[in-house]
């Protein structure tokens, strides 16, 4: 028996999704709109999806002056790459313990971590431990230190563990002399590569999207990262739009140089190595949530 | 083993009583067998103990009148002062109010909009289609706030932006001082949330339907249910667990919030506190901007203490319903 939706439900759902797919990507589209729109066209007829002249101005004035972009793209893969590596590391070391049930301090090592879920000591004691103990302002670790260890990964992994790895499996490599370090690697790590590859993605995009700590920990330019070189130029240039009917002359003859479009063409230098890796992205993104939510 | 012997010998010279004998060595015993498991651990440990534990014993920052002469631990102590200031304020019962609000506004719609995509993409008769939209919706999940600041700025730039020049012009409307105007924000907030969220939230929701026994449908069918009818008596019953215990924990972090929704989409714009600033952000400001140390203290605390009994709260439920779930 035929169980499908009728042709017109079906013609209906599609172009409901049709144009609630549109309408994710059109904020988008319109800010690289902008990005090519010539600056007097804006200037005359505000931001639109069809503007009357187009221009590169934007990106070669970046590109012209494209050592701070550059180095902030630096900045953002560093962190992220070296980040995602001892991240997964350190959750993996973590979870693994915890995944062996005949491990005897399983459960106060698990309460160590989950406990963070519930309570903390806040953003201002944090602050400081960061600033006075371990003295990380202005420094790239602070990029990376934050964010080594989340509770909510470290569920995932162990539930993973739980399920692929038999404990028959690991009794019977011991009585074969493999030592705790060695299952790990050479049995528990090949049997849980999805789960590894999920982890790593949650990592990357947290790292490569982060701009919290650099907002709290970076007074630097140098160490500017490209998330927070555009929340500085966002919120620089908002300053003076915001103020511009104080001293209306003046500005708009410092605006002459393309701001508008230069930041429009920032932010979407700034998205494109997400769009390139999102095929990819997605498809292990959903896995693992999936895969997480068989608990917690 | 001469050692274990020498040790019961040396405990019992000393005249410990004859449980501890037995109990120290195999502790040890027991260590050494999970030397290689403990130390897996310990970098993990470390993170935690500099991460969240040492931040913990900062709370006493909350009860303390913090001068820079002083330092932490010989400035003065003022008893809840801090909170007393703190409660004495509007801001306190305004950041309260956004943030229960606002997270209850996203928790339904998110609720309501997830589970009618799930269904609905489930049904579609092009599975292709289907991965697709589900692919193109998922994509807003991946930006981050900043780059979505940019896309909102995009929409309500005053001078230029596509809503006043674009919209509110064609139609002879005036024009809207957007990042001024409080009033807007308790729309457009919720709307940026459920752009970016969307794609996110229906991936549980699809994977619950996908779970689903087809026989129950098949014996529907033959009872002559309609697609409706399915829906509502097979479906939704069918995922509700999934829906409850996913409410439910979100419910335990209502006290919580995306402090980059609330800090980078409204560009942080002073003018719009009344309806957009919430707990999280206040932190924040007061930290960094004002460098209010006890208030900011003060405030943090507080969310930390009731945050703490609504997560445990929600998931005494969480654990009443199913116990798998339950994350404690």
């Amino acid at each position: 028996m035929n169980n499908e939706i009728s042709k017109t439900a079906n013609l209906v759902l599609n172009i409901i999704f049709i144009i609630v797919s549109i309408l994710c990507v059109l904020p988008i589209v319109l800010v690289f709109i902008i990005s090519i729109t010539d600056y007097d066209s804006i200037v005359k007829h505000g931001y639109q999806f069809f503007p009357d002249k187009f221009s590169l101005e934007a990106y070669s004035y970046i590109f012209k002056d494209y050592g701070v972009v550059a180095r902030a793209y630096g900045i953002s893969i560093f962190v992220t790459v070296i980040g995602t590596l001892i991240s997964v590391l350190i959750s993996s070391l973590y979870a693994y313990p915890l995944s062996r049930g005949d491990f005897k301090y399983r459960n106060g090592f698990a309460f160590l971590i989950f406990f963070t879920m519930l309570f903390g000591g806040g953003l201002v004691p944090w602050y400081i431990v960061y600033t006075q103990v371990l003295d990380l302002k202005n420094s790239i670790w602070a990029l990376i230190f934050p964010m080594l260890l989340s509770p909510f990964n470290v569920l995932i992994m162990k539930t993973y563990f739980q399920m692929t790895v038999p404990p028959a499996l690991i009794e019977a490599s011991k009585i074969d002399g493999a030592g705790e370090l060695r299952i790990f690697i050479r049995i528990v790590f090949p049997l849980s590569l999805p789960v590894f590859a999920t982890i790593g993605l949650f990592n990357t995009l947290h790292y490569w999207n982060d701009w919290f700590n650099s907002m709290i920990f970076i007074t630097d330019t140098k160490l500017y990262s490209l998330q927070y070189l555009m929340y500085k130029m966002i919120s620089q240039a908002d300053y003076l739009s915001r103020n511009s009917s104080l001293i209306q002359g003046s500005v708009t003859e410092l605006a002459k140089l393309p701001g508008e479009t230069i930041r429009m063409a920032m932010a979407l230098i700034g998205i494109g190595p997400i769009v390139l890796a999102y095929p990819f992205f997605q498809r292990y993104f959903i896995k693992g949530l999936t895969l997480g939510s068989i608990k917690g | 083993m001469i050692t274990r012997q020498q040790g019961n010998g040396a405990a019992l010279e000393a005249g410990l009583p004859p449980k501890k004998k037995k109990r120290l060595p195999t502790a040890f015993k027991e260590f050494r067998k999970n030397k290689v498991l403990l130390l897996m651990l310990l970098p993990g440990v470390i993170f935690l103990l500099i991460n969240n534990y040492l931040p913990m014993f900062g709370i006493v920052i909350a009860f303390k009148n913090i001068n820079y002469v002083d330092g932490i631990m010989g400035s003065p102590w003022v008893g809840f002062d801090n909170f007393k200031f703190l409660f004495a304020t509007e801001d306190a019962w305004i950041i309260t109010r956004n943030t229960v609000l606002y997270n209850f506004v996203f928790i339904l719609l998110n609720l309501v909009i997830a589970v009618a995509v799930a269904i609905a993409l489930n049904e579609l008769k092009n599975k292709l289609a289907a991965k697709f939209y589900q692919s193109v919706m998922f994509f807003p999940y991946f930006l981050s706030m900043v780059v979505v600041s940019y896309l909102v700025f995009a929409f309500l730039n005053v001078e230029y932006g596509f809503i006043n020049k674009g919209v509110f012009a064609l139609f002879g409307l005036d024009e809207v001082n957007w990042y001024s105007e409080p009033k807007y924000w308790p729309f457009i907030l919720p709307l940026i949330n459920i752009w970016k969220g969307v794609g996110y939230g229906c991936v549980i929701y699809l994977s619950a339907i996908i779970g689903i026994d087809s026989e129950y449908y098949e014996a529907a069918l033959i009872d002559g249910a309609s697609k409706w009818k399915q829906i509502v008596y097979i479906t939704i019953p069918l995922i509700r667990p999934v829906i409850i215990i996913t409410t439910i924990l979100a419910i335990g972090g209502i006290f919580r919030s995306d402090f980059g929704l609330f800090y980078q989409t409204t560009l942080n714009s002073g003018a719009l506190y009344p309806t957009t600033l919430v707990i999280d952000t206040y932190v924040y400001n007061a930290l960094i901007n004002m460098g209010n140390l006890g208030m900011s203290s003060a405030a943090g605390l507080y969310q930390a203490v009731v945050g703490f009994f609504l997560v445990l709260g929600s998931n005494w439920v969480v654990r009443k319903i199913d116990k798998d779930q339950a994350v404690f």
